[in-house]
């Protein structure tokens, strides 16, 4: 045998150092050989079948076998469909492939790519090789690798794992990883070591934690099983049933397990009663007759009693078999001490859980709240301090993100497109808003209700032309690389950076916004003109010019806001009329006119829309539902939404 | 209005409204001409898919004028009269799938060795309607589907209520003008979220559908259903006509178009605004759910799509195009939309070649409609109504001046000069 | 009436000694699909399509002697007007065939339509099952062809152990959900290992669902997702997915409703490795696909990539066509009884072939997302035959559909009787 590998290995080294050209392909090596003793499981390529192969592999002790593993990972590898030999492959032009040998690794030629088929382990498959692949990897000198069978273990544990990565602790240089590899050793100890003790042992180093990968280690331990007995095994916890367990549960396991007779259900009543038709009667009645439940149930008794068909279980047979025995659950996933070490741990995390879900679900909320802030804020401008009604604001939103879309097509920087796409979004809605104030809103100030109705016909205007331009399918935005991510606080409590930037979003325009009003000229100006316009023309204020830079700021952050939601969810000609009806239902539930209103009010819906989903989980359109119902019964007993305005103000 | 006592001596209704007269007239010509050309009974040069689509307009034009009594009239823009309009087609569409399905099932359960139970009847009905949404239990929603009175009930009791107890909610808390129209927006929108859930009982996105096979009458040609559809279609419109138009007449409609111009004014004068504007946003709703309930079984299917807010905003639209404040003008509107909407949306209206640029009607259809409608809006407020007051040389007075109502259509300073 | 029936009967004689088949020239195709409104992007696409087969089949000589002519008419995406449209094709322009609608709930505003008339209709989209109509054709997948090959491999491949299932609230998803509810508790998961979701349509508030999902990982056991979620949701969706860091290799998502079209809205570099399962991809490899695929962007333009319905009609009209042909008539009777058995190669280098209960038996793809927004096929099974009623749910588990030798779509095994001749709608 030893002999003959030699000679495969002296082989080897000849034919290297030829350098043949392509036809050259080895089919004797020892790596080639065993893959092809596996040929039809890795061509396969299905994760039932394919574990021997991979342990084989990794277990070979073949230099090559690492590398084997790692481009089959890689889904590098390819088979010719004559012979099934097996290659390294690398797609070239026109339809071509290079070839290189499984053994070595190098360069034979290149061949038609109509003659290989390439191998493609899914990720089950993938999984299991990088599991495989963790013994000759942990101890690898470059700490990527390193990182990888790390990540590996984390996912797809085994328990031979567990000895690998203890002795590759120690030996570990870099401070990090070796955090990590003392951690994993923990959780592993928890699922696969021998002693109790030991198991116990990290259990109780663990407290404190929350994480899910702990509560994946901890969870299956205490893992029962619900059983029944004519008494009480030692160790198990008894079920009382019709607390616990619902009587027909409980018999159902009764009957699962043959200790009772099944319950005659309708269905199995009437199969009997058909079974035991005779002519046009059953049992001497009438098979016309039987059409209520009362008269097939006195029919079956009938048959019962001439032993046709097995008696009927009543209620009361139920009760009294129930007694009979008691129910109780008894740890499957782990010996008792270590379970019960579990369950005190497990309770333990529950508590803080349930803390740390309150501040996600908070999180989630403020998130939500701000979005719809962002998509009010203008709104909050054209309709709390002008008194317009825009129902063509969700388009300014739509607009806004669209010029976002188009900066991205002609500048690719991610970064750089969103910092020019800010100003320009600006620019686009500002110009439209101006442009709607002067040739529509302008003549219809003393007209509210045909202010919306106009709006509403830009509206579908604009949207439809949006249709036209861009097309119904969803454009994308994209937002940077340093926006990707999470900020992890622990493993429950986690927000996506674009949110948190979404949220600073809407502070700078709040912020922005009560600068603007209260603080400049224009911001005086505009509360004149608003509050008494005739007033105001008499001071030198020209409330025409107002208005309209009035309007146009409130759109252009309408456009802003656009850029900032295309690139949290989507962009589409229909994503504008998503918000408008949030949007003013935000604005009034805060009171018009009111900036602080309207914040208030935003995160009265976004936080109200959370709650709801927190109760109804499986449901999101409920929740929405619901909270539009809040709102308008919020609105009838007040009317004027949280921050009413008092004195003349509120009547303009 | 019956105090003859105190007001002079009043000319026949007739005489007041010629406008309805010849409404009717023109309705009843139009019936019989449709009745002649239509497969059904006529000659068969209109088609009956023709004939379902004049049909359904008259639905429309039915609901369009209990939109323009609430609004045109009556000064509440209700973004919610759609909402009412399904509410009346869920009704009658939940007896006709109940029947129908009703009679499949006991027709395969015959068949069956032993006879049905009646609770083997009731699954089956279930199973069958709702098998397709992943359901197989009567929601209690369908208490009365068996029952084709109370489900007639419903579409008039249901949409009644439901208006009665948001009105006066709204109306009490004093929420008028815009804020009103978001709310009833809102409601819309609130109803047909809900009927998109599967849990609402209504099979959700699905909706009720196969609602032009009326039950039991499986013989019957759809030519014939769909003209006489189209008779109880024309029946209610000429009736609704005549009721709205006694309604704004006499004194009950100057007070309902008073608070439409000055709902303060109105008030201090001593009327319950509220009772009033109650008393009309309920009646039109009622009128929407007839509406509704005679539009959805010649449109054979009903899902909660039809609800969504943009369907009421386009209500409002078409009164608005036809000109509000006046009934014929409502009619007109809601028939000319929504006879040219299905025209260009259904690709017969040619192409325009542009050279460089080819309009699609298909694509531009509805931006036409949105920017003809601000169009209306700015410089014919009276909408094509407005046509035949110069036909009829009955020019208004020269409006200039501010408006005294919160809302176009009101009388002006000048106006109220003379 | 007498007489004019000898006179139309004459007509026939006429035509039918004139031309070497029975045949009114021009063959009239109709075509039934969205040119406006939400769904036009979609269906959009499939009307291109149609158009091209029509004018390939034209150049190819027609059918049976006859050039064939489109009618197409946009129903915008509203669902009575589907109804409204079939009628309006099958009595003004009487079309000989319709190919068209899209969602679910536009066939069954047509299916009443098209029973009563007795035309016939190809549909080409995967849907919830549970439908049999003697008047259509089903030529997407069936629940079986499309959901239970996808879970199966999540269960064997992947050894997924808790399910998230996730879907917009609307009867596809709501059904489908449903059969693979039942069909995973029977496969032995327990009930409390699955999660069900439903969320509007355009939904983009996904962080709460997406943290739900990664909790559901806490006892231990390998999460996978199956989501229904339908259009442009799913931008929203896979950014949050993306953001959450979830890779496929963690928590694999399997889409039944994200193709190659759908991807085109979204960067996908985060998302390389997630799932989708079709019939058919555009990286299919094999001879057919490659012209079908050079055609369609010859036609259309370099950067349009076609997708699973498109070949759903690509197979469904070259059926018809090969029916009509067999039958000699376009007359429906006689082309539905020619359709059973008609076979057919597909894109991906197999046969399709239509059964007696008018659907297809086709292969189940599962495919990699990648990089290029381009799917890497990882499994190709054999063909399976689509099932109109699953075997999951106890109702419909007794349900056949055989129109060939029972003539029932809805036919009743335990109790052997036919419960209806019309579909349910």
């Amino acid at each position: 045998m030893l002999l003959l590998l030699r000679r495969l290995v002296a082989c080897l080294f000849v034919c290297v150092s030829l350098a043949l050209p392509a036809s050259a392909q080895q089919s004797d090596t020892p790596i080639q050989l065993l893959l092809q003793q596996f040929g039809p499981e890795i061509q396969k390529s299905s994760r039932k079948s394919i574990g021997p192969a991979i342990d084989a592999l990794a277990n070979s002790g073949l230099p090559d076998a690492q590398v084997v593993l790692e481009r089959w990972q890689a889904k590098d590898m390819w088979f010719e469909k004559e012979t099934g030999l097996f290659v390294f492959g690398a797609k070239a032009d026109g339809g071509a492939l290079t070839l290189f040998d499984v053994a070595g690794g190098l360069e034979i030629g290149t061949a038609p790519r109509k003659s290989y088929k390439q191998l493609k382990p899914n990720s089950g498959i993938r999984g299991m090789i990088a599991s495989a692949l963790v013994q000759f990897q942990l101890n690898d000198p470059d700490p990527v690798t390193r990182q990888r069978a790390l990540t590996a273990i984390e996912r797809d544990a085994e328990a031979t794992h567990l000895a690998a990565l203890r002795a590759s602790i120690d030996v570990e240089t870099d401070a990090a990883l070796k955090a990590r590899k003392a951690r994993l050793e923990r959780l592993l100890t928890i699922r696969f070591a021998e002693e109790d003790a030991e198991r116990i042992a990290a259990i109780e180093g663990f407290s404190g934690d929350l994480s899910v990968d702990l509560r994946a280690a901890l969870n299956p331990l205490v893992q029962t099983r619900l059983d029944v007995a004519q008494s009480l095994p030692e160790g198990a916890m008894p079920v009382d049933v019709g607390e616990g367990l619902s009587p027909d549960a409980a018999y159902a396991l009764l009957t699962a397990q043959n200790l009772a007779p099944p319950r005659t259900d309708p269905d199995m009543l009437r199969a009997a009663l058909i079974e035991n038709i005779d002519g046009d009667q059953i049992a001497g009645i009438q098979v016309a007759t039987l059409d209520t439940d009362d008269a097939r149930a006195a029919v079956y008794a009938t048959l019962a009693q001439s032993g046709a068909v097995p008696p009927l279980v009543t209620d009361e047979d139920v009760a009294t078999t129930l007694e009979r025995f008691v129910f109780f659950e008894a740890f499957v996933g782990a010996p008792v001490p270590v379970a019960l070490a579990a369950q005190t741990a497990l309770k333990d995390i529950e508590a803080k859980l349930a803390m740390s879900q309150t501040v996600d679900l908070a999180l989630d909320g403020l998130s939500l709240a701000s979005i719809y802030f962002l998509a009010a804020i203008g709104l909050a401008i054209t309709f709390g301090v002008m008194g317009v009604i825009n129902m063509a604001h969700g388009e300014f939103i739509m607009m806004g993100a669209y010029t976002g879309y188009v900066v991205q097509l002609f500048v690719p920087d991610y970064t750089l497109s969103i910092l020019l796409a800010i100003p320009l979004a600006f620019a686009v809605t500002f110009a439209a808003g101006v442009v709607m104030e002067r040739l529509v809103i302008r003549w219809l100030y003393h007209r509210p209700l045909e202010t919306l109705l106009a709006t509403f016909g830009v509206s579908i205007a604009l949207q439809q032309l949006a249709k036209n331009i861009f097309g119904t399918q969803a454009r994308p935005l994209t937002a940077p690389g340093w926006l990707d991510g999470s900020l992890v606080i622990n493993d429950v409590i986690a927000i996506s950076y674009i949110r948190i930037a979404i949220f600073v979003l809407a502070l700078i325009f709040l912020a922005l916004f009560l600068f603007v009003m209260n603080r400049t000229r224009l911001g005086l100006e505009v509360r004149a003109a608003t509050q008494n316009p005739r007033m105001a023309a008499s001071m030198g204020i020209n409330p025409d010019r107002i208005n309209m830079l009035t309007f146009g700021f409130g759109s252009g952050i309408a456009g802003i806001a656009g850029v900032a939601i295309g690139l949290y969810a989507k962009v589409t000609s229909e994503m504008g009329a998503d918000y408008i009806v949030q949007s003013f239902m935000t604005v009034v539930v805060g009171g018009v006119g009111n900036i602080w209103g309207t914040l208030l009010g935003a995160t009265l819906v976004g936080t109200l829309q959370k709650g709801i989903e927190w109760l109804n989980p499986s449901n999101t359109l409920a929740a929405q539902t619901y909270m539009i119902l809040f709102i308008i019964l919020f609105i009838q007993f007040r009317p004027r939404g949280i921050i009413a305005l008092k004195g003349r103000a509120a009547e303009a | 209005m019956t105090d003859l006592a105190l007001t002079p001596p009043r000319r026949a209704f007739v005489l007041r409204h010629p406008s309805a007269v010849i409404f009717i007239g023109i309705l009843a010509l139009f019936t019989i001409g449709v009745t002649v050309l239509a497969e059904g009974f006529g000659i068969g040069v209109i088609s009956t898919s023709f004939v379902k689509t004049l049909g359904k307009t008259l639905c429309l034009c039915l609901v369009a004028l209990a939109m323009d009594l609430v609004w045109g009239y009556c000064g509440i823009l209700s973004l919610g009269h759609m909402a009412f309009f399904g509410i009346g087609g869920y009704a009658i569409g939940m007896w006709l799938m109940y029947a129908r399905t009703e009679i499949i099932v006991q027709t395969s359960l015959a068949a069956a060795p032993l006879p049905p139970t009646p609770q083997e009847i009731s699954d089956g009905i279930a199973a069958q309607i709702f098998g397709v949404v992943g359901a197989s239990e009567f929601p209690p929603i369908w208490a009365f589907a068996h029952s084709l009175p109370l489900q007639l009930a419903a579409v008039v009791l249901v949409p009644g209520l439901l208006a009665l107890v948001f009105g006066w909610l709204a109306f009490r808390s004093r929420v008028t003008g815009v804020y009103l129209s978001i709310l009833t927006q809102a409601m819309t929108l609130a109803l047909s979220l809900y009927l998109f859930q599967n849990d609402s009982g209504l099979r959700g996105n699905n909706g009720l559908s196969g609602l032009q096979n009326l039950p039991g009458q499986g013989d019957v040609p759809q030519s014939t259903i769909s003209i006489l559809f189209f008779w109880a279609s024309a029946l209610a419109l000429g009736l609704g006509y005549l009721m709205c138009a006694w309604v704004v007449s006499g004194k009950f409609g100057s007070v309902i178009r008073a608070i439409r111009d000055d709902e303060a004014r109105v008030r201090f004068l001593g009327y319950s605004v509220e009772a009033y504007k109650l008393f009309i946003f309920t009646i039109t709703a009622v009128i929407a759910g007839i509406a509704g309930a005679l539009y959805y079984p010649q449109a054979g299917i009903i899902n909660p799509a039809e609800i969504a807010p943009i369907a009421s905003i386009y209500l409002a639209v078409w009164v608005a195009i036809g000109g509000r404040g006046r009934l014929y003008g409502a009619v007109i509107g809601a028939a000319f939309v929504s006879l040219l909407s299905t025209w260009f949306t259904g690709g017969q209206a040619p192409d325009i070649n542009l050279g460089v640029y080819t309009v699609q009607w298909v694509d531009w259809w509805t931006i036409l409609l949105g920017l003809s409608f601000v169009g209306v809006t700015l410089f014919a407020p009276r909408g094509i109504g407005g046509l035949f007051d110069l036909v009829a040389a009955r020019r208004m007075p020269n409006r200039h001046g501010q408006d005294l109502g919160p809302d176009a259509g009101a009388l002006r300073e000048k106006e109220a000069d003379r | 009436m007498s007489p004019k029936l000898m006179k139309t009967s004459a007509a026939a004689l006429l035509i039918a000694s004139a031309a070497p088949a029975f045949a009114d020239c021009p063959v009239k195709v109709g075509i039934l699909h969205s040119l406006s409104g939400t769904m036009a992007i979609s269906e959009t696409t499939l009307k291109d399509t149609m158009e091209m087969l029509v004018e390939q089949q034209n150049a190819k000589g027609g059918v049976l002697g006859c050039q064939l002519e489109a009618v197409v008419v946009d129903p915008a995406s509203d669902w009575p007007l589907f109804a409204e449209k079939a009628r309006e094709l099958l009595t003004v322009h009487e079309v000989d065939v319709i190919f068209g609608n899209w969602t679910s709930v536009s066939r069954k505003s047509v299916l009443p339509v098209i029973e009563e008339l007795n035309g016939l209709l190809f549909y080409p989209v995967q849907y919830e099952g549970e439908e049999s109509s003697k008047n259509v054709f089903y030529t997407g997948a069936a629940p079986n062809q499309q959901a239970i090959p996808a879970t199966d491999y999540f269960l064997e491949e992947l050894e997924v152990e808790k399910f998230a299932l996730l879907g917009t609230d609307y009867v596809y998803p709501r059904t489908t959900n449903n059969i693979l509810e039942s069909y995973l508790q029977q496969k032995g998961i327990a009930k409390d290992d699955i999660f069900v979701n439903y969320t509007p349509f355009g939904h983009s508030d996904w962080s709460k669902i997406v943290a739900d999902v990664v909790a559901l990982g806490a006892d231990g056991k390998k999460v996978g997702v199956i989501s229904t979620i339908n259009g442009d949701a799913n931008v929203g969706f896979y950014k949050e997915l993306a953001a959450a860091g979830i890779s496929a290799d963690d928590i694999p998502v399997v889409a039944f409703s994200v193709g190659e079209e759908e991807l085109s809205g979204l960067d996908t570099t985060n998302l390389v490795g997630h799932l989708a399962a079709w019939n058919y991809f555009q990286s299919a490899d094999s001879d057919a696909n490659e012209a079908w695929i050079a055609a369609w962007k010859e036609r259309m333009g370099e950067d349009r990539v076609t997708n699973d319905p498109m070949e759903a009609h690509y197979i469904g009209f070259n059926m018809w066509v090969n029916a009509a042909e067999a039958a000699g008539s376009t007359e429906v009777d006689a082309v539905r009884e020619a359709m059973y058995g008609q076979e057919f190669p597909n894109l991906t280098g197999g046969t399709a072939v239509m059964l007696p209960n008018h659907h297809l038996s086709k292969p189940v793809l599962i495919g990699e997302i990648q990089e290029d927004g381009q799917f890497d096929i990882i499994s190709q099974t054999e063909e399976v035959p689509g099932d109109a009623w699953t075997d999951y749910l106890p109702e419909s588990a007794v349900l056949v559909s055989d129109w060939k030798d029972l003539g029932c779509g809805m036919y009743n095994t335990s109790s052997s009787t036919c419960v209806q001749i019309k579909s349910n709608y």
